[in-house]
């Protein structure tokens, strides 16, 4: 199952020359670019791994791509993201963010039922994933 | 020093100028011209606003003449690319990784800045800033915070200028644990695999580069220019000095020139001489005394006693009372 969150994700997956595009965007408007990974995709694990600091003082697209490469060669079957955030609000705000990487083989949730008191059922998304030990859960 | 250019007729159409100081259209996307076009260099020329750069260097920095010269001939070679290129003649990116050597004060840093506005103008780099680091800025102070804190430069970097000035001070014969090694291998490893991100800059002193160079041949033979920045002549410091006068709105009384000119001499045979950071030194030391002067003086001063230095300014300098 293809999981899509943040900006774009009706679209297909950027190939690089998009991403440097829309990382130029960020930049021209004075965000700081972030790379993170995880490879627990449920949506509402919210904080990803950080990989390394938000890069500030950035002028060009050349050095956030520079990271988004070290990171897929580090974490070739995790998910990364690319995060933008904008400081001017004066709190960390996420201008923009979007998936740049997903392993081959995305294993998808399955909707767990248990029954409660009184008849209720309540509902649980279990990401498959999530069976496996950290670190192997997409290896291939 | 100009290039040689022919002034071919102009048969295909050139390219429109950009707004000033943003680079050219790109015209990778543009399939390429038939052989039997012709390119008018004028106007390519004109629209790359490169001469503007190379004219206010001319204009600005005094001497140097082999370093405007290599200037203009990497000038002219990324213009010559860019007109092979519309006519889809494939060429490498040309290695611009430099190395200037001089005595201090002989103008490295700000022939640096130079240089990154030009190779954005010709659309060499994307954006044309100056990152100016030393040592400090680079090497880490203890294990593991070298990698992060020069990959971290390197990004700021891209898409200008990396100036890394005195840039023998990364290498420390003496210490074989020493950090800098590190900071170098990265340098190395992005200098080679990103060439087309960023343009690194070595400065520093003569005889200290050629040892730094000596014991790292890795980094001269990924440097393709190598330019000296020779010593100023006496005449040169002193039309190097009239332009900084300019600029601060003083002027020389005419009975000053020849002070003025016996001051740079003398102050060029003494030690720690560093060629326009000395004369810019000398010269805020005259205004101080012009001011003093002028208040001690007392009374009322009209425009001429305001802008004019006179020889007294200069000839209470140490330099003439040593002797």
């Amino acid at each position: 199952m293809r999981i899509t969150q943040g900006t774009f994700s009706y679209l297909p997956d950027f190939t690089d020359e998009e991403i440097s595009l829309q990382v130029a965007y960020a930049l021209d408007h004075g965000w700081p670019c972030s790379v993170e990974f995880t490879d627990d995709p449920h949506p509402r694990n919210s904080y990803w791994e950080m990989w390394g600091l938000p890069m500030f003082d950035l002028k060009d697209p050349a050095g956030v791509l520079l990271e988004i490469n070290e990171c897929r060669r580090a974490y070739p079957d995790h998910y990364v993201r690319l995060t933008a955030y904008d400081a001017s609000y004066g709190r960390q705000t996420t201008a923009l963010s979007f998936i740049v990487q997903r392993p081959g083989n995305e294993k998808g949730f399955r909707l767990d039922r248990e029954e409660t008191s009184d008849r209720r059922v309540r509902y649980r998304m279990h990401p498959y994933a999530l069976d496996r030990p950290e670190g192997e859960r997409y290896a291939t | 020093m100009r290039p040689p250019q022919t002034a071919l007729p102009q048969t295909a159409t050139s390219q429109t100028g950009s707004p000033a100081g943003g680079p050219p259209p790109e015209v990778a996307g543009e399939p390429p011209l038939p052989a039997s076009a012709r390119i008018d260099l004028d106007s390519e020329r004109k629209a790359s606003q490169a001469d503007e750069v190379l004219d206010a260097l001319d204009r600005d920095l005094v001497g140097l003449t082999p370093v405007k010269t290599r200037i203009r001939e990497v000038a002219a070679l990324l213009l010559i690319d860019r007109v092979r290129a519309r006519f889809g003649i494939a060429t490498a990116r040309p290695n611009l990784h430099m190395c200037f050597t001089g005595s201090p004060g002989t103008g490295k840093t700000t022939v640096a800045v130079r240089l990154a506005e030009l190779l954005h103008r010709l659309g060499y780099v994307r954006k044309g800033h100056l990152v100016s680091v030393t040592r400090d800025d680079l090497v880490g102070q203890y294990v593991g915070h070298t990698a992060p804190k020069t990959k971290e430069v390197l990004k700021r970097a891209m898409g200008g200028v990396l100036f890394i000035d005195e840039a023998y001070y990364l290498y420390r014969a003496e210490n074989e644990r020493d950090y800098g090694q590190e900071a170098i291998e990265i340098l190395l490893q992005v200098m080679e695999n990103q060439r087309d991100d960023l343009v690194v800059v070595l400065a520093g002193y003569q005889d200290r580069m050629d040892s730094f160079f000596t014991s790292n041949p890795g980094m001269s033979s990924r440097i393709a220019h190598h330019i000296d920045f020779p010593d100023y002549t006496g005449p040169e410091l002193g039309s190097i000095g009239r332009l900084m006068l300019a600029r601060e709105g003083y002027e020389l009384a005419p009975e000053t020139e020849q002070v003025f000119a016996d001051y740079l001499d003398r102050r060029r045979e003494q030690p720690r001489f560093a060629n326009a950071r000395s004369v810019r030194n000398a010269l805020e030391r005259a205004r101080l005394r012009h001011a003093d002067r002028l208040l001690a003086h007392g009374g009322e001063v009209g425009r001429d006693e305001l802008v004019l230095l006179r020889p007294e300014d200069f000839l209470s300098s140490r330099v003439f009372i040593d002797t």
